[in-house]
């Protein structure tokens, strides 16, 4: 019997009403970036990249020029007062070449192909105008695809994240370590720029999966075997971490037959997310929410999905977007907890199963655990269904809606269907408008 | 087991007899049509006389000059349908009434003879005796060998249904035109072709007979010529002559296009075209016979192989050449191209004409309704192009043969009235009158007069020009001319006796006649021939002699034997006849249905009268009135377009209440005519539009299977609101020809998306995924129990949101709750229905209502959009949903299906032409629940 929550067919709270199906990839769709408010990009492992507009679903440029699959792409938007923005996107693939793309025009505006091996990742540092791109080695780039300096070969792994942090710092995750450059302008010239080695740390046990910068002070690394660690951005020291999201003595209430099932995958830490107070993890099946301020998990929802959370999601609403490799799409609302003294309240998961029935034993072990206890939990507003195979990926659009992007070769744009039909009948009366059909004709 | 309307109809005609007997006493044999048919659904203004053929055909003869009139070919071509029906003589009456001034030959003060270019004539005729009514459509070819090189020609709708002849005369003037343009440019490239072999022949003849002379001339040194010499330039003389005059005729022949391209709109045919018949228009049925052989198409096609012969200086005699067939006089491609319009006009008229006309007035109607009108009618029924178009090859062609007053009228479906033909026919009221009440003493047989539709008046009188009498008694009523152009000054001048009584008294006792050999002509051709003027001086003469009385037996003894037959065959067919419409399930959809929504008021108050009988057949769709109506259907629009009910007070008063409009009268009609229309069923086997003939079917079927299915499983309802609101329905099972059954029933349910085929998919064996969702809204799908089964079973448990689920093989369904009221009126497990298309039709008219409410609905800006900028959004949904439930009576779910097509109206509209647009799949996220039977 599967211990993940359903929600059933009835989701009043679920804005999703309506979908809209892009086709156009040939294989596993991984990427999916933001161009501007109403545009984004799809990439994947046919090498095609795809321009889309949010609102229509249409299909706007198919840019064709990698021969491999895509490994990283990254928005790059210039912001110069003087001209028109530009939108431009940068896209890294695994036949070791890296192409600029002109959203506007839907051209390839330059393509490097000088590295030795392939793009894992690609960083844009607005604030300096250049972009990092991250190998077997760190590279730095300007606008204009001029290399302005790049490090020695650091391993045949390369690079597998990188992140922005103050001061011309880059953290760059290669297998366990976390190594910090610095960017430093060159004596020399006005355009040249250094890059060094500034530290290297060696906390984690096992590889650094992901990486995100929680604000200005912190940032927030996992590793595979399910350590979150929070870092001081500014002196790169440990702030605290947490190393044992599948230990049930953290959480009173887990069930036997969860811890029975550990493994690597089930604790490694996919995917980070982060608002200014708390980093949302997707560890394995379940999803965390760890404060930073408490220093712990303020919820958790063990199993989220029936197979490994890809991609987690903060919305501004107290909402939470997870997706998986089950192919689902799920959202949940992190909800306060009505702590009633006299009551134990259980937490939001487990409520259906019947834990924290108000007996005698479940009482005393409520009361012991006050402290640990979670003091919001997780609660399944909706679940989205549609991919037939894993959700790589999404891209939240506030109102427009939701991006999905799957290794079923489809992007799926989910909608909310009043606003949309609205949005329709807006566009009607427009167009009888426009056509003169609301003359009447007698 | 007895239902309703039976029961209704049993106690009517209990009336009916109590009414029948109080009348003055019958012969024996007037009652017996009276009562077994009435129950059976037949339609009550059929108007069928004695006939010997089972069904409408097409019958093309010619006037041969060497043995006179004889029947070539009919369409169908098919012994049985012309059954005991004497073609011989039937060619005979269509062939003597040609009025076309076809002279050829040499005109006095030219060298050459001239070709005339004659325009067709177009007459209606009808023979009492046979039974038969035609609209003979005249025509000439041309042949090098004929007399004068014409050759005459005519096709012939033969209907028994004399008033399916007059209502349709626009619509088969208009087809038959094409056929004939069709035919006549073949023709004209057969005869260029022959000319030009002649040429040639007489070319080489002139050479070889060259040669011969300057060989005698040169054997002949005595200094005078031989006869033998005199004889030979004697023929060479005349060889040269025979090559001026065929160059000429050739040259004629080959201007004949460029002087029709002076005229309106001419297109002549692409040769190209004739080669490689590429064209898709023509080609879209099979060539139903193709007599030509392959070596004569070799023969006109490649002209350049043809070797000239030697010829005779003397012509050989006229009755020892055989005459080529009129495959020989036609270029193939054009042949077989005149043969499938030709075809294509069977299959129009076929059936009655009750349907013909509710046909096209539907379609009238709905082809105003583009916004709304792609939701639930058959694509192919609004695709279809108006038949002026469908035939491209031949569009142009037709427009020759008709002036311009006559092409704009056969652009649309009408009926030849004029004012003055209004006016005229008015005063002809009393008359009419006075003629029922004398026939109502009579038999109730007398068909004419029971069932006679007032615009069988307005013909005669707009269509009046002259009439012959002869010992045969032949009427001409007009010219085709005359007949759409004539205006009442015209039509009053050739004939002042029309206001006058007894004139228009004894025009209508003619037309009843069933002398020996009566023959109405009662329209003609444009040709300048027109009508020799002592056909009009002896009009009046003629209608006076006519003796009408004594015949009126003769029909009534007739008329039994047929009905018997038609039992017999009835219930024979009964599964043929299931296109049949019912009528009396009119008027039981209206019983069930109390608070329908009236679309027309006037009209249904007008047509159903307090009993619930429709009594009036349908009139002709005369979109006149079309240009004042702006695109969007109004209330005062529908009504508009059917001028006839409009103008129908004086119908009513004038034939109908003032003719004692009791109730006898109007179920005499009713029932008489549904025996007799029960003998017309099985000689209507499909009365189907042409390209909706296999929709029909289709429609026919899909009707049966629904109401099988919503009489067999008890949860029709949410099944069908699942459908009506977007939500796709899968039909599982293990039986592929059951799924498909339940699908075809289930597919009349399912609005489209757009102007593309129904959102159906009959047959699935593959999981089915999101996308499926999207492009399909009712689907079949195949449950098996191998592996592969169990990921289609997976994929539809995954998506189960999505779906609602029948299962064909447990008769379970999974869908959400339903508790709305219209589809219950749409699918009540206990209406009385029992035809396959009287269902259909049903599900049509209830749709057509939700259609409606979803337009209204779609297109009240306020609904969707707040009044002022500050208004909250909660108050314009608010708005909409009073509206929805309050202003159009939605209940409950009810709202959903109006919602839902009111976004496809939305899409439908916003959507640009030419982009085929993201196919969207909304959904809600209900509970469902399991039904079981």
């Amino acid at each position: 019997k599967s211990s993940v929550q359903t929600i059933g067919e009835e989701q009043i709270q679920n804005p999703y009403t309506e979908l809209l199906v892009l086709k156009g990839h040939q294989d596993i769709v991984r990427f999916l970036v933001q161009i501007d408010d109403c545009r984004f990009a799809s990439a994947g492992d046919d090498g095609i990249v795809f321009l889309w507009n949010a609102q229509t679903g249409e299909k706007l440029f198919e840019l064709h020029g990698h021969t491999h699959k895509i490994t990283a792409i990254a928005p790059f938007s210039s912001s110069d007062v003087s001209e028109e923005k530009t939108h431009l996107i940068i896209t890294a693939s695994a036949d070791r070449t890296v192409i600029v793309w002109d959203c506007t025009s839907g051209r390839q505006v330059q393509k490097v192909s000088c590295f030795h091996s392939t793009v894992k990742c690609l960083t844009v540092l607005q604030r300096l105008d250049v972009w990092l791109s991250g190998g077997s080695d760190l590279c730095v780039w300007n606008r204009k695809l001029d290399l302005l300096c790049k490090t020695s070969h650091l391993t045949d792994a390369g690079i597998s994240a990188l992140v922005e942090l103050p001061k011309n710092c880059v953290a760059a995750a290669v297998g366990k370590e976390l190594i910090i450059f610095r960017l430093s302008a060159s004596n020399n010239g006005s355009e040249g720029w250094n890059v060094l080695e500034v530290k290297r740390l060696v906390d984690h046990q096992d590889n650094i999966l992901s990486l995100v910068s929680v604000n200005d002070l912190t940032f927030a690394t996992g590793s595979h075997i399910g350590e979150l660690i929070v870092w001081d951005a500014l002196d790169w020291t440990k702030q605290a971490s947490e190393c044992n999201f599948w230990d049930s003595s953290v959480h009173p209430d887990v069930q036997p037959e969860i811890k029975l099932s550990q493994s690597p995958n089930e604790t490694s830490v996919q995917h980070l997310a982060s608002d200014e107070e708390c980093v949302f993890a997707a560890v394995g099946k379940g999803i965390y929410v760890y404060n930073l301020q408490m220093k712990r998990v303020i919820a958790c929802q063990r199993t989220a999905h029936d197979s490994s959370v890809l991609h987690i999601e903060k919305l501004p609403n107290r909402q939470l977007i997870s997706c998986s490799e089950d192919g689902s799409v799920r959202i949940w609302e992190l909800r306060e907890k009505q702590q009633l003294p006299a009551e134990p309240v259980p937490t939001g998961f487990f409520n259906m199963w019947g834990f924290g029935r108000a007996n005698k034993q479940a009482n005393q072990a409520a009361k012991k655990m006050q402290e640990n206890t979670p003091m919001y939990f997780l609660e399944l507003v909706g679940d989205l269904i549609g991919h037939s195979s894993a959700v790589q990926m999404f891209l939240y659009f506030g109102e427009l809606g939701l991006a999905t992007c799957s290794a079923d070769h489809l992007i799926i744009l989910w909608k909310d269907g009043e606003r949309e039909s609205s949005l329709r009948s807006l566009t009607l009366f427009q167009k009888l408008a426009h056509n003169g059909d609301l003359q009447l004709k007698l | 087991m007895i239902s309703a309307p039976d029961v209704v109809a049993f106690t009517r005609e209990e009336e009916l007899e109590d009414d029948l007997y109080r009348e003055p006493p019958l012969p024996e044999e007037y009652s017996v049509p009276l009562f077994p048919f009435a129950g059976q659904g037949a339609n009550p203004w059929a108007k069928v006389a004695g006939s010997k053929f089972t069904r409408d055909f097409i019958l093309i003869s010619e006037f041969s000059e060497q043995v006179g009139p004889q029947p070539l070919l009919t369409i169908p071509d098919d012994a049985k349908v012309s059954g005991t029906f004497d073609l011989n003589y039937f060619s005979l009456r269509i062939m003597s009434v040609d009025y076309q001034a076809s002279f050829v030959g040499h005109p006095p003060g030219s060298a050459y003879p001239k070709l005339n270019f004659v325009e067709d004539s177009k007459v209606v005729l009808g023979d009492s005796k046979e039974g038969a009514f035609a609209y003979v459509h005249h025509l000439t070819l041309y042949d090098l060998e004929a007399r004068g090189f014409v050759r005459p020609f005519c096709m012939a709708y033969i209907s028994a249904d004399e008033h399916k002849i007059m209502q349709q005369f626009q619509e088969l003037s208009a087809e038959f035109s094409k056929a004939s343009e069709c035919l006549k440019t073949g023709n004209r490239k057969a005869f260029a072709n022959e000319l030009e072999k002649k040429l040639k022949d007489l070319d080489y003849t002139r050479t070889v007979l060259h040669n011969e002379t300057e060989v005698q001339k040169k054997a002949n040194d005595k200094g005078y010529y031989t006869t033998q010499a005199i004889e030979k330039a004697n023929e060479l003389a005349s060889v040269e002559k025979l090559i001026i005059e065929h160059q000429d005729l050739l040259r004629q022949i080959r201007s004949y296009p460029y002087r029709k391209l002076k005229e309106s709109e001419f297109h002549p045919y692409e040769p190209e075209c004739a080669l490689d018949r590429a064209d898709p228009g023509c080609d879209q049925h099979p060539a139903p016979s193709d007599p030509a052989e392959p070596g004569e198409t070799h023969l006109y096609t490649h002209i350049p192989s043809y070797t000239p012969k030697l010829i005779k200086a003397k012509s050989a005699k006229c009755f020892d050449k055989k005459l080529k067939t009129l495959e020989e006089l036609c270029d193939v491609y054009f042949f077989t191209q005149t043969l499938d319009q030709l075809h294509h006009i069977e299959r129009t008229f076929r059936g009655d004409v009750c349907y013909l006309l509710t046909e096209q007035i539907s379609r009238a109607l709905l082809k105003q309704q583009s916004v709304t009108n792609f939701l639930f009618e058959d694509v192919s029924f609004l695709d279809e192009k108006p038949p002026e178009k469908q035939y491209r090859g031949c569009q142009g062609l037709d427009q020759d043969a008709m002036d311009g007053k006559c092409l704009e009228e056969s652009l649309t479906p009408k009926v030849v009235i004029s004012l003055g033909s209004y006016k005229s026919s008015v005063e002809c009221v009393p008359i009419k009158m006075e003629q029922e009440m004398e026939d109502s003493e009579e038999p109730k047989m007398s068909e004419s007069v029971t069932s006679e539709p007032q615009e069988n008046l307005d013909y005669l009188d707009a269509d009046i020009k002259g009439s012959i009498s002869s010992g045969e008694s032949i009427e001409v009523l007009g010219t085709e001319k005359s007949g759409s152009g004539l205006t009442k000054s015209e039509s009053q001048a050739s004939l002042p006796v029309i206001p006058s009584p007894q004139a228009g008294r004894s025009k209508v006792g003619s037309r009843r006649t069933v002398s020996e050999d009566s023959i109405e002509v009662l329209s003609t051709c444009p040709s300048e021939s027109l009508i020799p003027e002592d056909f009009k001086a002896s009009y009046p003469s003629a209608i006076n002699e006519e003796p009408y009385v004594d015949n009126d037996d003769e029909r009534g003894l007739r008329f039994a034997p047929r009905l018997s037959a038609g039992v017999a065959d009835e219930q024979d067919d009964i599964s043929k006849q299931e296109s049949l419409v019912q009528v009396d399930a009119a008027c039981c959809i209206g019983k069930e249905s109390p608070n329908f929504l009236e679309p027309l008021p006037e009209l249904g108050q007008k047509l159903c009268e307090e009993d619930g009988v429709v009594r009036i057949p349908p009139q002709p769709y005369r979109p006149a009135e079309q240009g004042l109506r702006g695109g969007f259907p109004s209330h005062d629009g529908v009504p508009g377009g059917l001028l006839p009910y409009e103008l129908d007070s004086r119908y009513l008063s004038g034939s109908r209440e003032v003719s004692k409009s009791s109730l006898d009268e109007c179920s005499d009609s009713t029932s008489y005519i549904s025996s007799a229309a029960s003998t017309c069923s099985d000689r209507t086997p499909s009365p189907a539009h042409p390209a909706c003939q296999a929709t029909e079917r289709h429609r026919k079927r899909a009707g049966q299977n629904a109401l099988r299915f919503i009489r067999q499983y008890p949860f029709a309802h949410p099944a069908i609101y699942s459908l009506l609101s977007g939500r796709t329905l899968v039909v599982l099972g293990e039986d592929e020809a059951m799924v498909k059954k339940l699908v075809t029933a289930l597919s009349i349910f399912v609005p489209n998306c757009g102007v593309y085929a129904k959102p159906v998919k009959h047959w699935v064996t593959s999981p089915l995924h999101l996308v499926d969702f999207q492009k399909w809204k009712l689907i079949g799908l195949q449950r098996t129990v191998s592996p592969a089964g169990v990921n289609v079973l997976h994929a539809l448990s995954r998506y189960s949101r999505y779906l609602s689920i029948l299962d064909a093989d447990s008769k379970t369904l999974r869908c959400p709750l339903y508790k709305g009221t219209v589809v219950a009126r749409l699918a009540d497990h206990r209406t009385q229905i029992k035809r396959g298309s009287t269902y259909y039709m049903h599900v049509q008219s209830i749709l057509t209502q939700l259609c409606s409410k979803a337009f209204l609905f779609t297109f009240c800006h306020h609904l969707h959009l707040p009044i002022s900028e500050r208004e909250p959004e909660e108050s314009v949904v608010n708005r909409r949903m009073n509206f929805l439930k309050l202003q159009l009576g939605l209940a409950n779910e009810d709202v959903k299906i109006v919602q839902y097509l009111a976004e496809l109206l939305k899409l439908h509209y916003i959507q640009e032409p030419g982009q085929g647009g993201n196919p969207l799949l909304r959904f809600d996220y209900v509970p469902s629940f399991l039904y079981k039977i």
